[in-house]
């Protein structure tokens, strides 16, 4: 069974880069949808205006977009399946180490994408930069992380570790998949800034601002962020009180500031004050934006700076 | 004056100083997880202080290694604290006042509102609609006008409210709680009673004297732990015996399993062995002495000192000469390595053990009132000449042969007994905390999750808006406007 899983996870991440490909090709054919006649003024300049040339390409796009969320389905199905073998294989919750967090926070991330794309199918080509993250993540997983199926150390064997650790994973995944938009919100945004009013062809947009014409509109992005924030929060608040309450039974003591704890609660701050800030009408919303993306950083550097060099009560990263 | 006071008081409690304060407390939490903290391993602050002689001084004197306790820590949190109260209590006011408030007259035309659609029936069928969807409802005039998502601002009122049950959770426990560490060795002599001096280690709240401490006694009957192959543990679990009050039993004590007595928690947090060691000295009077050593690795490589300051004393006389203390500096591995260079244990049960021993004789130092530790030798005596090794280091196996010493004296290594760590632990703050923890979710999830709105009909038309973003309003519209039952209930 755990080597079932060891090679899931390979065609899981092969099964996400293919899909990624067929994003791009719909995210490079098809024409922008930010501002769509602008796009089509660009077209008609560029050459001869055509009915047919125009539409292939977009029926192409469409198809490799088709193509890329099936794979996406398929791909999260492997991943599924790596986190069930590898669950059967050690005989327990397969959240013991820093690799089953990793590869089970990006299931959440994938599965959350595919909630909203289900949602929302006008979204399915931001699936690259979904499916990006998430393979990088799992990447570093598959490589630098793995750690052979084991048993539990005696501090992690309680029923908490479904609870805690599993609440602490979902809301990683979902603050990922948070994190997408919120970085494509503030490209669309600059997008927006430069080319109000400007015929397009006469401003010259660097990369990444460039990648703002096929973007959504900035408003939709912006609320897309916040609405995937505003369902993680609560959960990262319960992955905090459930830590602190099994904190209590195993240590003695409900909170007692080591280096986990003390980034779940500085992430929790951050976050709130994203909250706080997306409520208040005198803050600019790329602030709060900013905001948002901070947040990001300190869930990252919780779970790599602290796992690898801080030692804490917390060091069960197994590596 | 006055009105300095009033702008400050209003500077305060803006959002924008709430949104600094927060940014400044992540901030300020930051050098916490990156220095050593004294509330955490007051070992790793004093082997910083000592490998950074030049930095570790100005850091302390800037609370650095009590980030959480640092009086610019405080002063953030009680500033942020006091920008919440204010924050929330003429918010407080309001919603006590909408709750009773009659609503507002339904306007002239509803349909000039963000979301409006018609309705082919009377004021009364549609109020019926809206209190079966739970509205507050007022038909005034032939209009109707309806409220709903009060519990939005009462479930954010609640949240911010709860922080300061948090708070108070705190408080209380740093005044009231206390803990202590102590190591017990398996056995009846081994037993440890609640009083402060039998504490390895131990701190008290501000509001705790030494005799607030409740009455009870733990004894270690057996310790067990199990390992794979690799040395991973897979469990630790001592059998303890406890007396607590007047009620005794017993307990099997894993790291997640305390023991809850009276007034007190017991946590399991370390293990390891205590060799027992029998000394013969010159008059042939028999010494026993049963040591815990500390161990280094995951192995449980231990090291540790037996002593036996009363060995050589005349019978006779009931003195000694000078210089006839006796103290052995060990290491004891459960599991000889098959490489008897290594000199560390290659796995954490008893499988193949060795006691690795090097005898000192002259004056162990310890009537001189200083205190020392009990799992090492005085480095002083042993620098100074007053406490001098005999012979070559020696390894002796349980109940295996004796070691004799150049006097005659001989010393034999009967065998070990198991010890655990534990911490006491009591903290009267932990169900205000549990309670303001059950508060604070309870009051986020509406508060981010319910969106205030309101819906008014005059005439066949009907218009919607909702105080915060909410783009499901048209649907919800439609849905009470679909929905055919509801106009048969009257209320």
């Amino acid at each position: 069974m755990s080597g079932l899983s060891d090679s899931l996870l390979p065609v899981a991440i092969l099964v996400y880069t293919l899909a990624m490909l067929g994003y791009a090709v719909e995210y490079a054919f098809s024409s922008s949808r930010g501002a769509p006649s602008r796009q089509l003024v660009t077209v008609g300049a560029g050459g001869p205006p055509s009915r047919t040339t125009e539409a292939e390409p977009r029926n192409r796009a469409a198809l490799g977009g088709k193509i890329a969320l099936v794979l996406t389905w398929l791909g999260a199905a492997a991943h599924l399946g790596t986190i069930v073998t590898r669950g059967i294989a050690a005989e327990r919750m397969p959240l013991g180490n820093m690799y089953e967090f990793v590869v089970f926070g990006c299931f959440v991330a994938i599965a959350s994408w595919l909630g909203i794309v289900t949602r929302r199918p006008n979204l399915r080509h931001l699936g690259l930069y979904a499916t990006l993250v998430v393979v990088l993540l799992l990447g570093i997983a598959a490589t630098t992380l793995f750690t052979p199926v084991g048993p539990l150390v005696p501090a992690l064997d309680s029923y908490w570790l479904a609870i805690h650790v599993t609440a602490a994973s979902i809301s990683s995944g979902v603050f990922l998949i948070g994190f997408v938009p919120a970085v494509l919100f503030l490209i669309r945004n600059k997008y927006e800034r430069l080319t109000a009013g400007v015929p397009e062809r006469e401003v010259y947009l660097k990369f990444p601002v460039s990648l703002g014409a096929k973007l959504p509109r900035s408003e939709v992005l912006e609320r897309l962020t916040f609405r995937i924030h505003v369902f993680a929060f609560p959960i990262w608040t319960f992955a905090g009180i459930s830590g602190a309450i099994w904190a209590e039974a195993a240590w003695g003591r409900y909170w007692g500031w080591d280096p986990k704890e003390v980034w779940l609660f500085i992430s929790w701050v951050v976050y709130a004050g994203y909250l706080h800030a997306r409520a208040t009408p005198s803050v600019r919303r790329t602030t709060a934006i900013w905001i948002a993306i901070i947040g990001w950083v300190t869930m990252l550097v919780n779970l790599f700076g602290i796992n690898f060099m801080v030692e804490g009560l917390h060091s069960y990263a197994g590596l | 004056m006055v009105a300095i006071v009033r702008k400050a008081w209003r500077q305060l409690t803006s959002m924008r100083t709430a949104l600094v304060l927060l940014f400044l407390l992540a901030v300020a939490a930051v050098p916490g997880s990156l220095l050593p903290q004294r509330g955490v391993a007051i070992e790793k602050v004093n082997d910083y202080l000592k490998n950074n002689p030049g930095a570790g001084p100005w850091l302390d004197r800037f609370y650095f290694f009590d980030v959480y306790s640092s009086p610019w820590f405080a002063a953030i949190y009680l500033l942020l604290f006091t920008s919440l109260v204010g924050c929330i209590l003429p918010r407080l006011r309001t919603q006590a006042e909408a709750l009773f408030r009659p609503l507002p007259d339904a306007p002239a035309r509803p349909e000039r509102l963000p979301v409006s659609r018609t309705f082919d029936g009377t004021a009364e069928d549609f109020a019926a609609r809206l209190k079966k969807a739970r509205y507050r409802v007022a038909i005034r005039d032939g209009a109707v006008s309806a409220e709903k998502g009060y519990l939005r601002e009462t479930g954010n009122l609640l949240f911010h409210s709860a922080l300061i049950v948090l708070l108070v959770g705190v408080a209380l426990g740093s005044w009231y709680g206390w803990h202590g560490n102590r190591l017990i060795v398996a056995g009846p002599d081994g037993e440890f009673c609640n009083t402060l001096q039998q504490y390895d280690e131990y701190g008290l709240g501000a509001r705790v004297g030494a005799s607030d401490l409740p009455e009870f006694c733990v004894r270690l009957d057996s310790f067990k732990a199990s390992y794979l192959d690799s040395g991973q543990p897979l469990s630790f679990t001592a059998n303890v015996g406890y007396l607590d009050g007047a009620k005794e039993g017993t307990h099997r004590l894993k790291v997640n399993e305390p023991l809850r007595l009276n007034g007190a928690n017991v946590y399991l947090l370390a293990n390891g062995y205590a060799p027992i060691l029998e000394y013969t000295d010159k008059f042939g009077r028999k010494l026993t002495t049963t040591v815990p050593f500390l161990n280094s690795d995951p192995m449980l490589t231990s090291s540790g000192v037996a002593v036996f300051p009363d060995a050589n004393l005349d019978p006779a006389t009931g003195k000694r000469e000078y210089g006839q203390q006796i103290g052995f500096q060990g290491v004891y591995l459960p599991t000889k390595p098959a490489d008897p260079s290594v000199g560390r244990s290659a796995f954490p049960t008893e499988k193949d053990p060795a006691l690795m021993l090097v005898a000192y004789r002259g004056d162990l130092g310890l009537d001189n009132g200083i205190p020392s530790s009990v799992y090492s030798l005085k480095q002083s005596q042993i620098d100074s000449g007053r406490l001098k090794p005999v012979g070559e280091p020696h390894m002796l196996v349980p109940g295996g042969e004796p070691w004799k010493l150049d006097d005659g004296t001989t010393v034999r290594f009967l065998g070990t007994k198991s010890w655990v760590a534990v911490s006491v632990r009591h903290d009267p703050g932990e169900p205000i905390m549990l309670t303001g923890a059950v508060l604070l979710l309870a009051g986020l999830l509406p508060s981010l999750a319910i969106r205030r709105r309101r819906v008014f009909y005059r005439d066949g038309q009907v218009g919607a808006l909702a105080k915060n973003e909410y783009p499901g309003l048209g649907a919800e519209l439609d849905q009470l406007l679909r929905d055919k039952d509801a106009s048969e209930v009257r209320v």
